[in-house]
């Protein structure tokens, strides 16, 4: 936003950058190769429905484009206590390209509806060999990444962990500067 | 391409544009009038001083109205549920997170202040707290962060100079004529100094009143496109508004500076309240919320 917008008042919501998540598959290599960490077939688009008759129109209109799929993908949508809504895709198998296709299918219909400055974020959760899960976040409106490791059954981040996947990372994904901004996603689903 | 449902208001900046622009020019025409009427050497110093005045409010407002307000600052471990909404709110708008505060105050309201986006506090009362529901809450804090994103303590501030310099004129004549009555010239130039800082200190307080509705109607805009919940902060403020109106005067009258940086003023009900409120009427915050609900709800082909 300018700072003429900001001195007339007329700021404009913000238009979310969908385009970094395609890197997602590229990075889930390196994920594996650095910290063996792999992923789980699962992601969840996390966004604020708008009230009224359009949005729910709309989003009964992602659930059947994604259940179209012959692969059939299964779509769970969940509220959080935030006012959020997840969609949660789970995959067939683990092939994140496929994955990253149908959560793109998510975005770019609520972009094209109108909704696309409501979208906050896509968490893919990856998951070690002791079953350990941790999710890889992306901001839309930053468009940028960062990692989100919680302690299991406590509300605690393992934050040596999630420095480790930011460094691992750096040179896959653009990854967040501002520490502030890594929010904390307690009891995302995937996780 | 994408769909847009966000309306303009064009009207709204106009009329925004051209408030701002009047101020701008009684702050001129003053500064014009007392190169006239004082000696040279006088009207810089005057000047310097208001702007000195102006630059110090804006420059320490985060501190000042965190004291006025006996505030203090929450840390995420104090009130993460506060701290996580905001969090979100400011993922989605794309904006530095401000500090958060917490005023113990039986008054519901909000209040944002800072001289910039980065050294912004964002300060909620108790009393909202524990009126308020989450999702109402939400959209008061996400008007209180378009206060921010608009740089509302600037503009403002800037807004107010003309009427600072005016009112330090008035207070420097009334000392003047007390310490040198006698001589004649210097009366009568000081009786005009009075006059003129008078009639702008009262065009200037007008201005600004009419401003800050405006500016108030601007975040609600950006606050219910923010949380695309437009019912939830017109709920919140015909709450605060049922919640100002029953409390006592006595206890609001120690907020009465801060109630320009307010969600809903504290002090309800004055004479001539269309001209000198600093808020919009509920009606007609109400309506541009059921518009922009409207907008949100229409169904695209």
């Amino acid at each position: 936003m300018g700072l003429l917008d900001a001195f007339l008042g007329r700021s404009r919501p913000k238009a979310p950058n969908l385009d970094s998540l395609f890197a997602v598959p590229s990075a889930a290599f390196t994920l594996q190769a650095a910290l063996d960490l792999r992923p789980t077939g699962t992601g969840s688009v996390c966004f604020r429905s708008a009230s009224g008759a359009a949005f729910a129109q709309m989003q009964e209109e992602i659930l059947g484009l994604i259940e179209a799929d012959p692969q059939a993908p299964s779509v769970k949508v969940t509220q959080d206590g935030y006012g959020f809504t997840w969609l949660n895709v789970e995959a067939a198998d683990e092939d994140l390209s496929t994955l990253c296709t149908h959560l793109h299918a998510v975005n770019s219909t609520l972009e094209s509806q109108g909704f696309g400055h409501g979208l906050l974020c896509t968490m893919v959760p990856f998951e070690s060999g002791d079953g350990r899960r941790v999710g890889l976040v992306y901001l839309y409106k930053q468009g940028t990444f960062y990692p989100f490791a919680p302690f299991p059954g406590e509300q605690r981040r393992d934050n040596l962990l999630e420095m480790q996947l930011r460094d691992a990372l750096a040179g896959d994904l653009p990854m967040e500067k501002d520490l502030q901004r890594w929010l904390a996603l307690w009891n995302a689903p995937g996780l | 391409m994408a769909h847009s449902r966000f309306i303009k208001d064009s009207g709204l900046t106009a009329r925004m544009t051209l408030v701002m622009f009047l101020l701008g020019a009684l702050l001129v025409g003053l500064v014009v009038a007392v190169m006239y009427i004082l000696p040279v050497g006088f009207a810089p110093l005057v000047a310097v001083i208001g702007i000195g005045v102006a630059f110090y409010q804006w420059w320490s407002s985060d501190k000042v109205a965190m004291k006025a307000m006996r505030a203090r600052e929450v840390t995420p471990a104090e009130a993460p549920e506060l701290h996580a909404m905001i969090d979100r709110l400011c993922a989605m708008a794309d904006m530095p997170k401000p500090r958060v505060g917490i005023a113990d105050m039986a008054i519901p309201n909000a209040f944002a202040t800072g001289r910039s986006p980065d050294r912004a506090v964002v300060c909620v009362t108790t009393g909202i707290l524990g009126q308020l529901t989450a999702e109402e809450l939400e959209g008061v804090l996400a008007h209180e962060l378009a206060h921010v994103a608009h740089r509302d303590v600037l503009v403002m501030t800037v807004a107010a100079s003309a009427g600072i310099i005016a009112g330090l004129l008035t207070r420097g004549a009334q000392f003047g004529s007390m310490a040198r009555g006698r001589n004649n010239n210097a009366a009568a130039m000081i009786l005009v100094t009075l006059v003129v800082s008078m009639v702008v200190y009262a065009i200037s307080f007008v201005l600004m009143r009419i401003l800050s509705r405006y500016r108030e109607l601007s975040a609600d805009r950006a606050g219910a496109y923010l949380t695309m919940n437009p019912a939830a902060l017109g709920s919140a403020l015909q709450k605060i508004s049922g919640g100002m109106a029953a409390i006592p005067e006595g206890d609001l009258r120690a907020a009465k500076g801060m109630n320009a940086f307010f969600i809903a003023p504290a002090i309800k009900g004055v004479s001539f309240s269309t001209l000198t409120a600093t808020h919009p009427p509920l009606e007609q915050r109400l309506e541009q919320l059921a518009r922009i609900q409207t907008e949100l709800g229409r169904a695209t082909g």
